[in-house]
Order: structure tokens, then C-alpha cells, then sequence
């Protein structure tokens, strides 16, 4: 007899995947800047280090929150017995307040419509244990999030169907790939039972645009299935243009207390906007009260510890910070990602415009060898190896084209960042020289050629994004 | 205006919509009518008195005591901020490797010094509700059964069967011979299921009991122990109750087990451990879950399944500090250990005034309370809801009745005693002993007009005080209490 579960043997955990591969060499080879100058560099963990300075001196002057007390006197007893899988009502209040914040106020959450979770990655999975039987199916638009492979089907058993987005129009979703996605299901024999989105986008770093969003709203309406938004990089958006949530459109559609909009759930968490990914605060938001008591029992699994609840309550409560954090936020993201951006482009490499995440998706396909997936892992190999960068493969996010990569900007030190750069550069300068000799001077022509011409292909077709209707 | 009911249960999930998560059971009944009457010794004396709670609240003055001495142990304060980003932004499910060490360390210590635990074997997850979740997942597939000896934590139900789809079977132990585990049960048990086509993975026990509050001796957990490994089945044992030993009582742990027995007559890939400090330390609110397992597999396919449920940084990086203390440490289990007792003796020494007795235990957060010779009729669960109404309603204590633990004989009760303060719990002796009183004394007036009854009752001849008692809550049922059912109305948790 079979000693263990399936799930031990499986790899639906997804561990094996290129993504956390890379993870792993990092571990081994860790770049630092005094002990190890040679390491690896991070730059593919989507983490948010840029303002870690802000809590610390909102800490310092809050010592009652920060010594776990209410009025000065010691509430340690009752943080250390509340178990309660209702949470902090002051903490989902002030999460409440917090998410309505980010979206400039023109939507309200009800505090008792969160569901706290360990994480997004639980609340995640909650989701699919709520929506999907095991067998059942979500469509979400590739590339995504390589951890949702575990996230959504390991335990639970649901199915992912991809819906195919490409870099013809910037990886934007269309309604011919909803509908193929949706009878490639069918004919796999899968029952499809919803549509997962992440928005702002992982790892594109792009906002779904609103007609993408209205797309999505008439498609689950129609096909009487869940929309799930995971939102978990809303306050990272840095751009002119402003953040547009699903329930922007469930407002601006007269959808918020209809039929549909008990099938619209958002996911959220602190892990990207915050930073604070240790404390595990994750949380469903979602407007049918049957998914709301059952994620909520479920939460059991993986409720939120006491003392970060409380102190975060204190954090988020306080206006005056959350204010200046999430403008001070995405100023600094801003800064960043453009110096990742020109770094990149002066290595002759674009990325797809973006104002919001952690990260680029970056356009190296014109440095395969072959326009295959086999040439992207080989050029990942050697950028993890030789360029002793970790970035991510587009094929570990399940892109459908080779040559994409997923590089994180807002979790390294500016220092860190340039040396990373420079890096690069040299590697792709050497890579350039190294093809101008082997090629005759017509190859080398056409190559440059090409790359003038992606770039010139790219720039067009952004041009159908920008600017966005209101 | 919406879609009809039948509709929107194909909308959502079985498991969102089945009942499997058992918060239907009288377990939460209790905890419902509590939530809208609760006592305070001030401001509420005549609530109900919370005593279904198995919560540890004797020992948290050592705790704030420490975090207090201890700024830097805390992100927050002055001396410890300066931890803030790296541990706001550490997320490895390994965990930190100074919390791993001071676990392992910490489990050792709570057993006496008699094992050591391998830091690299420490897997965190969301409380223990979250490890009993998790091992599961990893032992065993949809529609596998665990054999489990009843009665047994109600919430089980929940953790082990609800999402993973596992069942579970009891192995239901009786008052004959003072509910000890039997191998020879767990065998019949095990053939039996085996009989039905079942595919048993495991066997799961709580060891200190939840709800009987004694420990299996030795012997037979090693003969558990051989048993599983000739079967070649698992051994999951949740130890969350093990520091919570008192009065001389000597806890073994399967890890002493493994370490003593003979190599070839355990299979250490079978073993595995539930820990927790909520109930050790009394910190369920930083929901701190371990699984520990002897099986490498396990270990690897649970860690990746902790990313589910990890410790908070915050919570980790305290911890790690404070179970690192060897003189709190000492001091703490040494102390707690004593103030269990003290509070334990308290509790079955005034219980025996009104003539109740107790399971004879020296471990847990309760009691194991013997009411049979109370009930109206011995035999019926029926009975056992009645009274349960009765020492809710009258008596004012929220208590929790042995069928919610599947227990197979009716009359027993858990009762918790180290969730209040002493003056909470004199109260609420008190009552008991006031209406046992109270009750009897009517009786005796009225004892000869009702001998009829008496004679009727299955009523211990020679001990007249306890046929009186029952004649006393007979009077109560035939004076028009509810029938059994939900007391209480709607609670906020069914409206959640």
C-alpha cells in the first residue's frame, strides 16, 4: 500500500519549476555586498524594501502599540488567548479603511466581509476550496504567478486553464482568449468555475485596463461564474495613471449589490504594498456571505497571529501614516523601477511599460539563439551562472512566447541595483562582440536590424494602451 | 431576486457548503450561549461562567513578565527595531533557524529532558489546527481512513476530514477500565474497518487526552507503536497538552519511545508528532503549530505546505528568544506544573462536596466529570443534552458534554478549570455545590411522596444522596425546560 498521499509524491507544489530553481542557486551563492561581492543577486523575489524606514519611525513613536498596549495599560494577556476567527475587529476595520485608501476612497469595504488569512497564498487557496470542486477549473491569463500552481491546485485538486495572452498587444486579455480558454476547458472535460486575475498584474507590472476589467464582468455574468482579483500589488502602483479595481467597475456598472457581484472576491494582503511579507497577513474580501462563513471556518488553518494583528491595526488606524506611506511608496517605487528601466536600456534591452509592481517584464527574446523555450532556459542558465543575476524565466510564469523575464527592482539597495546593471551590461556587450565575430556582417546587420525593429514593433503597439479611458 | 438556494450551492464547493466543518455541533452550542451571557466577576455575576474553554491563563504573568524584561526580543520596541525589516520581510518556510532550535529545545525540555528534538525535523504551521490539517494531507488521500480513539477533541472532525476529504474512525474507549487505550481495540478496530474495504492510513490520538486529561502509559504506547509498524500504518500523536503534566504525573512521549524501543520493531517513518504552545504556554492567539516527523518525505512535503500557515516573523523572532531562556524556561514549565495542580486539586476537591466525581487524571486544562448517576436515564444521549440545558441554564456554566466528543457511554462531562482566575472558579463551585444542595434539601421534604420514582429510576440503593439528586433534576426536566435543540438563539458565529 501506498505509504503517503499523492500530494507528497506529486510535484502539483511546482517546486521543481525553474522559478524556485533559481531560488535555490541564489541561496547557495548569496550576493553581499561586503562578504560575498561575486554572489548571486536577487532579483527575481518580488519584495518590497523600500520603505521599511517609515514603519520604523512610526514605531518609535508609538510605543503603546508597539509595546502591545492599549491606554497604556498591558493588553498582552488577551493578544496572547485571542484566537477568535472573526480577527481584530479594530485590524479588518482598519484593513478596510486601508484598501478603500489605496483606491482613492471611491469604494467602501465592509470590515465584515473580510476574511483574514495566513497570507495571500492562503487566502488564495481558501478561495479555490470555497469556488472548486477537485477536477474543477480557473482560467487565468498567462504569464502569472508561478506560485499559483501550487496556490490554487495542489491540495485542492482544481485545474488551471490558461488563457493565452501575447506581446502583440501587450499581454493585455481579449475576448477571443477568454472564449478559447473557456472551450479549451470544455474540451478537456473540465467545468469551468471562474476567472483568477492578478491586478495590478504579476509579473507583467501593468493595471488591467478598464475595459479589460468590463470584459471580464460581462464574460463571468454571462457564463455564471466567480471573478477573483487577486489586488495584492494595488498600492504599488506609481504611475500618472490611477489603480482601477474590480470594484471600481462593479460601482461604475450598478453591479455592487447584484447577482454578480456576490461572485466577484477580491484577495489581498500586506506582503507586497507594505513590505511585510513575515507577518502573514493575507484577506478575502467577498460580498456572498456563504463564501464569507466559510473561508471564514477555514481560516482556522491559518488565522493571523495577535500581536502583528494588533500592531498593525495601530499602524493602519493611524491616517497621517498610511497617507504618507502610500504616496512616499510610490514615489520611491517609481524611482526605482526607472533606474532599472534605463539600466536595462542602456544594455540595448526594453521592457514592457509598466507603473505599478515590483518587477519588469523584460524583452530579451532578440538574445535567444533560437526563438524556443529550450534557447530561453540556456540564456536563464547563463544569466543565473555567468551574469550571477536571478531573474525569472517567462516559461516558469507560463508565458507563451520564449525570451521574457520577470526582474524585481524594489528589493536591493540602489548600490546593489547598479552593480546588477552594470553586470548585465557587460554580459550583453560581450554577447554582442562575441556574435559580431562568429556572424558574416550581413547576419550582423539583420540581428541589428531586428532588434531596432522589435523595439520600433514594441513601441507601436503600446500605443493602443496608453492612454486609458477613464 | 437572487438565484434559488438549490443554484447557489453548485456555485460554491461541497466543502463550502456540507456541514463537515461541524460548527453545528453542541460543542459551539455551549459557546454560543456563553458569547450572550458571559460572566464577570463585576459587571456580570450571574453569567454564564466560561468552562468549555480549554485554555491555559494560569501562567501569563510569567510570560508579559519576561516580554517586558526583555525589549529586544520584540521588532517594535526601542532596543529590538532595529530587527524590523529583516524579520518583516523574513518568509522562508523553514523558518527562522534560531525559533527551530529554540522549538526543538523547548520540546525537549517540556518532556522532562527525557528526548531531544531535531531542529531540522521542526515544521511550523497554523496552530495545531493547521499541523493536524497538514499531516493528514501528507499521510493520506481523499476517502483514506484514520482510526481514532474516541472520545476525542471535537474539532477533529474538522481538521482531519473537512477539507482533505479523510475519515475517521473511532476506537471508542469506556469507563470499564477508566477509558485506557487498548491495543487489542485499536486492532479490533482496525479489522473491522479493514472488513468494510477500508483503507486504513493511520492511527491519531491526543496523548495527554483531550478530553480525559490522562496520559497512556509506557507500555502501551510501544506496543502502539509495534502495532502500527507491523501493520504498516502511520502514528500521528498531537503531545499539545504534554507540559500541562501535574501532580507526579509522568509524561512519555512517542519521541522516548522511538529513542528506547528496538530498531527493528519501529518503523520511524511512521512516526509523527503534533505540537502547539497554545495550550503549554497559553498562547493560542500566535497561533504556533509544529509538525515533527521521524520521515523525511513528510518533512519536506510539509514544509512546503506550511506556506500556508506560517508563524508571523514577529511571533517567531519572540519566541525564539524566550524559549531560548533556559532559566524562564525551567522556571516557567516548573511553575505551571504547579499551579495546574493546585488548580486542578481545588477543582475535584469541591467537586466531591456535591458529590461529583472525576476521572483520575494529572494532565490537561480539565476534567473529565462522571454525572451518569444525574442523569434521567443512563442510557440516552437524550439525557445527557437535557442535563447539559439544565447546568447551562440553571447551574449557569457552560461545560461540554461528552457525545461531543463521541464519547459512547452518556454522563461525562469536560470541564475546564484553567481558563478563569480562582475567584471565577469558586463561584463557580459554588453553584454546583449550592444547587446540589438546594436541590437535595427540596427533596428530602418531598422524598416520601415520590418513592414511587425513586423505585421507578435506576437509582443506587445504597446511596440515597444520589438517587435524590436525580429525582432533583428530574423535577427540572418536568418543570418545562426546553427541549433539546439549540438554546440559544442565532449566534454571530452562524451569522459570519
Amino acid at each position: 500500500m501506498k505509504q503517503l498521499s499523492t500530494k507528497v509524491t506529486s510535484n502539483a507544489h511546482g517546486q521543481d519549476s525553474s522559478y524556485f530553481l533559481g531560488w535555490e542557486e541564489y541561496e547557495k551563492n548569496p550576493y553581499n555586498e561586503i562578504k560575498n561581492p561575486n554572489g548571486i543577486i536577487q532579483m527575481g523575489l518580488a519584495e518590497n524594501q523600500l520603505c521599511f524606514d517609515l514603519i520604523e519611525t512610526w514605531l518609535a513613536k508609538n510605543p503603546d502599540a508597539a509595546g502591545l498596549k492599549k491606554d497604556g495599560q498591558s493588553i498582552f494577556k488577551e493578544l496572547a488567548l485571542f484566537q477568535d476567527y472573526h480577527g481584530l475587529p479594530e485590524f479588518k476595520k482598519a484593513l478596510a479603511e486601508f484598501m478603500e485608501e489605496i483606491r482613492g476612497n471611491r469604494v467602501t469595504f465592509d470590515p465584515s466581509k473580510i476574511v483574514l488569512a495566513a497570507g495571500s497564498t492562503s487566502a488564495n487557496e481558501t478561495l479555490m476550496f470555497c469556488l472548486a470542486e477537485p477536477g474543477d477549473a480557473f482560467l487565468l491569463p498567462t504569464p502569472y504567478y508561478p506560485g499559483f500552481d501550487r496556490d490554487l491546485k495542489w491540495r485542492t485538486g482544481a485545474e488551471i486553464v490558461p488563457i493565452h495572452c501575447s506581446s502583440s498587444n501587450g499581454f493585455q486579455i481579449t475576448e477571443s482568449a477568454l472564449q478559447q480558454a473557456y472551450q479549451q476547458a470544455q474540451k478537456l472535460d473540465l467545468k469551468v468555475k471562474g476567472v483568477l486575475v492578478t491586478n495590478p498584474s504579476n509579473p507583467l507590472g501593468t493595471m488591467l485596463t478598464r475595459r479589460e476589467i468590463n470584459l471580464l464582468v460581462d464574460f463571468i455574468s454571462s457564463k455564471n461564474i466567480h471573478l477573483i482579483s487577486d489586488e495584492i500589488y494595488s498600492g504599488t502602483v506609481f504611475g500618472f495613471e490611477q489603480f482601477v479595481s474590480v470594484m471600481d467597475v462593479l460601482k461604475d456598472k450598478n453591479l455592487e449589490n447584484s447577482e454578480v457581484s456576490k461572485r466577484v472576491h477580491v484577495v489581498y494582503s500586506l506582503s507586497k504594498d507594505l513590505g511585510l511579507p513575515g507577518f502573514r497577513v493575507g484577506a478575502i474580501y467577498s460580498n456572498d456571505e456563504m463564501v464569507v462563513s466559510a473561508a471564514t471556518k477555514m481560516s482556522s488553518f491559518g488565522l493571523v497571529s495577535s500581536q502583528t494583528q494588533y500592531l498593525l491595526s495601530a499602524l493602519l488606524s493611524d491616517k497621517k501614516f498610511t497617507s504618507t506611506y502610500l504616496n512616499e511608496n510610490q514615489k520611491r517605487l517609481k524611482i526605482r523601477q526607472k533606474q532599472l528601466v534605463s539600466g536595462l536600456e542602456a544594455a540595448g534591452v526594453t521592457c514592457l511599460k509598466s507603473n505599478a509592481g515590483l518587477f519588469c517584464w523584460v524583452d530579451m527574446r532578440h538574445l535567444l539563439d533560437t526563438n524556443t523555450f529550450e534557447a530561453e532556459l540556456q540564456l536563464w542558465k547563463k544569466i543565473v551562472y555567468e551574469v550571477k543575476l536571478n531573474i525569472s524565466p517567462g516559461s516558469s510564469c507560463h508565458c507563451t512566447e520564449p525570451g521574457w523575464f520577470r526582474v524585481c527592482f524594489a528589493n536591493m539597495s540602489e548600490d546593489t541595483l547598479h552593480l546588477a546593471m552594470k553586470r548585465f551590461k557587460q554580459y550583453v556587450e560581450s554577447t554582442d562582440s562575441k556574435r559580431m565575430i562568429s556572424k558574416s556582417s550581413h547576419e550582423r546587420i539583420k540581428s541589428l536590424r531586428k532588434r531596432t525593429v522589435s523595439n520600433w514593433v514594441f513601441r507601436v503597439s503600446w500605443t493602443d494602451r496608453v492612454p486609458d479611458e477613464r | 431576486m437572487g438565484l434559488p438556494a438549490k443554484n447557489k450551492g453548485a456555485i460554491l464547493s461541497k466543502i463550502a457548503t456540507n456541514d463537515q466543518h461541524g460548527e453545528n455541533s453542541e460543542y459551539f452550542d455551549g459557546w454560543k450561549a456563553y458569547d450572550k451571557d458571559p460572566f464577570h466577576l463585576s459587571r456580570n455575576p450571574h453569567g454564564i461562567i466560561q468552562m468549555g474553554l480549554a485554555e491555559n491563563q494560569l501562567c501569563l504573568d510569567l510570560i508579559k513578565d519576561w516580554v517586558m524584561e526583555n525589549p529586544e526580543a520584540s521588532i517594535c520596541t526601542l532596543e529590538g527595531v532595529h530587527q524590523f525589516s529583516d524579520i518583516a520581510n523574513f518568509q522562508d518556510y523553514h523558518g527562522l533557524k534560531k525559533f527551530r532550535q529554540a522549538i526543538a529545545h523547548f520540546m525537549g525540555k517540556a518532556r522532562g529532558g527525557k528526548v531531544t528534538f531535531d531542529p531540522e525535523r521542526v515544521v511550523m504551521s497554523g496552530g495545531a489546527t493547521g499541523a493536524n490539517e497538514t499531516i493528514m494531507f501528507c499521510l493520506a488521500d481523499p476517502g483514506d481512513v484514520f482510526l481514532i480513539p474516541s472520545p476525542y477533541y471535537a474539532a477533529f472532525d474538522r481538521d482531519l476530514r473537512w477539507r482533505t476529504g479523510v475519515e475517521i474512525i473511532p476506537v471508542p474507549c469506556s469507563s470499564s477500565n477508566n477509558f485506557k487505550l487498548t491495543v487489542e481495540a485499536v486492532d479490533w478496530a482496525y479489522k473491522k474497518a479493514q472488513e468494510s474495504n477500508k483503507k486504513v492510513k493511520g492511527l491519531i490520538l491526543t496523548n495527554p487526552s483531550n478530553p480525559l486529561g490522562t496520559m497512556l502509559d509506557k507500555d502501551t504506547l510501544t506496543n502502539l507503536v509495534r502495532f502500527v509498524t507491523r501493520k504498516n500504518i502511520h502514528l500521528v500523536v498531537d503531545e499539545i497538552y504534554a507540559a500541562t503534566v501535574f501532580a507526579g504525573g509522568d509524561f512519555v512521549s512517542v519521541a522516548e519511545v522511538v529513542n528506547d524501543v528496538d530498531i527493528s520493531e519501529v518503523n520511524v517513518d511512521l512516526i509523527h508528532i503534533v505540537y502547539s504552545l497554545s495550550k503549554d504556554m497559553g498562547l493560542p492567539g500566535f497561533r504556533v503549530g509544529i509538525v515533527y516527523s521521524y520521515n523525511d518525505s513528510v518533512v519536506s512535503c510539509a514544509r512546503k505546505m506550511s506556506s500556508f500557515g506560517l508563524v508571523s516573523s514577529q511571533t517567531q523572532l519572540m519566541l525564539a528568544s524566550m524559549l531560548s531562556d533556559d532559566r524562564f524556561v525551567e522556571n516557567f514549565l516548573m511553575e505551571s506544573s504547579r499551579r495546574l495542580g493546585i488548580r486542578h486539586k481545588v477543582f475535584t476537591t469541591g467537586l466531591k462536596k456535591a458529590d461529583i466525581s472525576c476521572l483520575t487524571s494529572n494532565a490537561g486544562l480539565f476534567a473529565w466529570m462522571d454525572l451518569r448517576h444525574l442523569l434521567r436515564d443512563r442510557n440516552s444521549f437524550e439525557s445527557e443534552i437535557e442535563l447539559w440545558h439544565i447546568i447551562i441554564d440553571k447551574v449557569k456554566l457552560n461545560v461540554s458534554p461528552g457525545s461531543s466528543f463521541r464519547c459512547t457511554e452518556p454522563g461525562w462531562f469536560r470541564v475546564c478549570f484553567a481558563n478563569m482566575d480562582d475567584d471565577t472558579l469558586h463561584v463557580a463551585l459554588g453553584r454546583i455545590q449550592d444547587f446540589v444542595s438546594k436541590n437535595n434539601n427540596k427533596i428530602v421534604e418531598k422524598a416520601s411522596e415520590n418513592d414511587q420514582v425513586i423505585q421507578n429510576n435506576n437509582a443506587k440503593k445504597q446511596n440515597w444522596r444520589q438517587s435524590n439528586l436525580r429525582l432533583s433534576f428530574r423535577r427540572l426536566y418536568e418543570d418545562g425546560l426546553s427541549s433539546p435543540g439549540i438554546m440559544s438563539p442565532h449566534s454571530p458565529l452562524l451569522r459570519a
